[in-house]
């Protein structure tokens, strides 16, 4: 077998603490405690390792990551690696003080989350007073000449704001906004059903999107995720199951991609026993999905299978209970019926915000109806 | 795009240049990119700190004459660097 090519970035999920409550996060509904954290000595280790591997940018992450009290040594730490760095935040704890000792260590770049651009809605969705904190990070950000991009998970909720989130964008004189239809994953997947947006939400929203590229003509970097239960092609989920990216989680868990530790059976490794050459490399949870010798029909005959590498093996468990089954995003899949079923217009259940060590109460059914 | 007799191209103060020594090949990040820098384009960069012009540029690094076929590759390499938000 020859070496893997090597990857290229690492999200850095410093803690899953996080004064936010949003529905749709992506964190895991069995949330990491904070006692079983990585040290910053820790970190630092997974940085050099990660770097002399081929790791060139790193997103510090959570939860919130401003909730470590050492974020600045763990910064500095990814840094004088040589990685870039970003810092990947709700706002809340960004005080000037702060931002300027994360500079000062030698941080590079910051996104910013925004939930809505009307500031009582935005508190709403992330069960917080955030909004104004966020207001005043984005001016904090800019006033120091560091790039400002802004994150946007869309749903039910804000998909119809998308105009009012662009001028949100252009007042805070942001480089680049990520308007990211919700991924269902974590709680996000637990409160699917109260995020699904309508189609005519959607194909509102894209238009609007279309708009704005052309008003602004490059000015303000503009991504546009479309959620794939409607688009009829699978993501290609982190660019290719262990070819891209990795991610590691407050404990040290190291997985292909954030969602991964809901797969059973990963085995998945941790960056304080092994190392990251052989975790990325060896490691049979890094190989269980790359390249295309895994892959069922119809996706190994598939002329897109390199394209997108059969959609997403966390979406593929989730709703059908097999990791290894082609995603039920693709039309060409058996199951995409019962997933389209899901975006039919019905009465939306309340959101569930998320919390910490509730996840036993919240077991939902997720998965598809199969016959 | 830029207007190429008076635009003076300059790295925005997020963009990093550097040497990437698993891939053995010169990159430009930036936030959420990584641009691989093939042939030239890191001699290329490197000029552009925003005192010269693209003529400049490209008389630091040509014979004189210089060819029409560099001429155009490196001003559509900044352009096009311009256009992904990886010059300004």
């Amino acid at each position: 077998m020859t070496a893997p090519t090597p990857p290229w970035a690492l999200l850095a999920e410093l803690t899953h603490a996080c004064p936010l409550r949003c529905a749709y996060c992506s964190n895991p509904v069995e949330l990491t405690r904070r006692s079983q954290e990585l040290t910053a000595g820790q970190w630092a280790d997974i940085f050099r390792q990660a770097a002399q591997l081929g790791v060139l940018h790193t997103h510090l992450s959570g939860g919130e990551p401003l909730l470590r009290q050492d974020l600045e040594q763990i910064t500095r730490s990814a840094a004088d690696a040589g990685l870039y760095t970003q810092l990947v935040t709700s706002g809340v704890g960004l005080s000037a003080e702060r931002l300027d000792a994360l500079v000062d260590a030698g941080l590079h770049s910051v996104q910013l989350s925004v939930q809505h651009a009307d500031a009582r809605r935005s508190d709403e969705l992330a069960g917080h007073p955030a909004f104004n904190a966020k207001r005043q990070a984005a001016a904090l950000v800019k006033e120091r000449n560091l790039p400002l991009g802004i994150n946007v998970v869309l749903h039910r909720h804000n998909l119809d704001a998308l105009d009012a989130l662009m001028e949100l964008a252009v007042a805070w004189e942001a480089d680049r906004i990520e308007l990211a239809n919700t991924q269902f994953y974590g709680w996000g997947l637990l409160n699917r059903a109260a995020l699904m947006p309508s189609r005519e939400q959607l194909a509102a929203a894209g238009q609007q999107v279309e708009g704005w590229r052309k008003r602004l003509d490059g000015t303000l970097e503009i991504t546009w995720v479309i959620p794939d239960y409607f688009s009829g092609t699978p993501k290609p989920c982190m660019g290719g199951w262990g070819a891209v990216s990795l991610t590691v989680t407050p404990d040290g868990t190291t997985l292909p991609c954030p969602a991964a530790a809901t797969l059973p059976g990963l085995d998945a490794p941790n960056a304080i026993d092994g190392s990251l050459r052989w975790i990325w490399e060896e490691s049979p949870a890094f190989n269980a999905y790359r390249g295309t010798d895994w892959m069922p029909d119809p996706c190994r005959s598939c002329e897109r299978r390199t394209e997108d590498f059969g959609g997403c093996r966390c979406q593929a468990f989730a709703l059908t209970g097999d990791a290894a089954r082609t995603d039920p995003a693709c039309s060409l899949s058996s199951d995409h019926a019962a997933l389209i079923d899901l975006t039919r217009p019905g009465t939306p259940p309340p959101l569930i915000p998320r919390r910490p060590a509730a996840a036993g109460r919240l077991r939902a059914r997720t998965a598809l109806q199969v016959p | 795009m830029p207007d190429t007799s008076t635009w003076r191209p300059r790295l925005p103060p997020a963009a990093r240049l550097r040497h990437d020594q698993v891939r053995n090949t010169d990159v430009l990040l930036l936030p959420e990119r990584v641009i691989v820098l093939h042939g030239s384009g890191r001699a290329v960069l490197d000029l552009a700190d925003g005192t010269r012009t693209v003529d400049e540029i490209i008389a630091a690094l040509a014979p004189d004459p210089v060819p029409d076929t560099i001429r155009d590759d490196v001003t559509s390499f900044l352009n096009k660097l311009h256009t992904e938000g990886g010059l300004r």
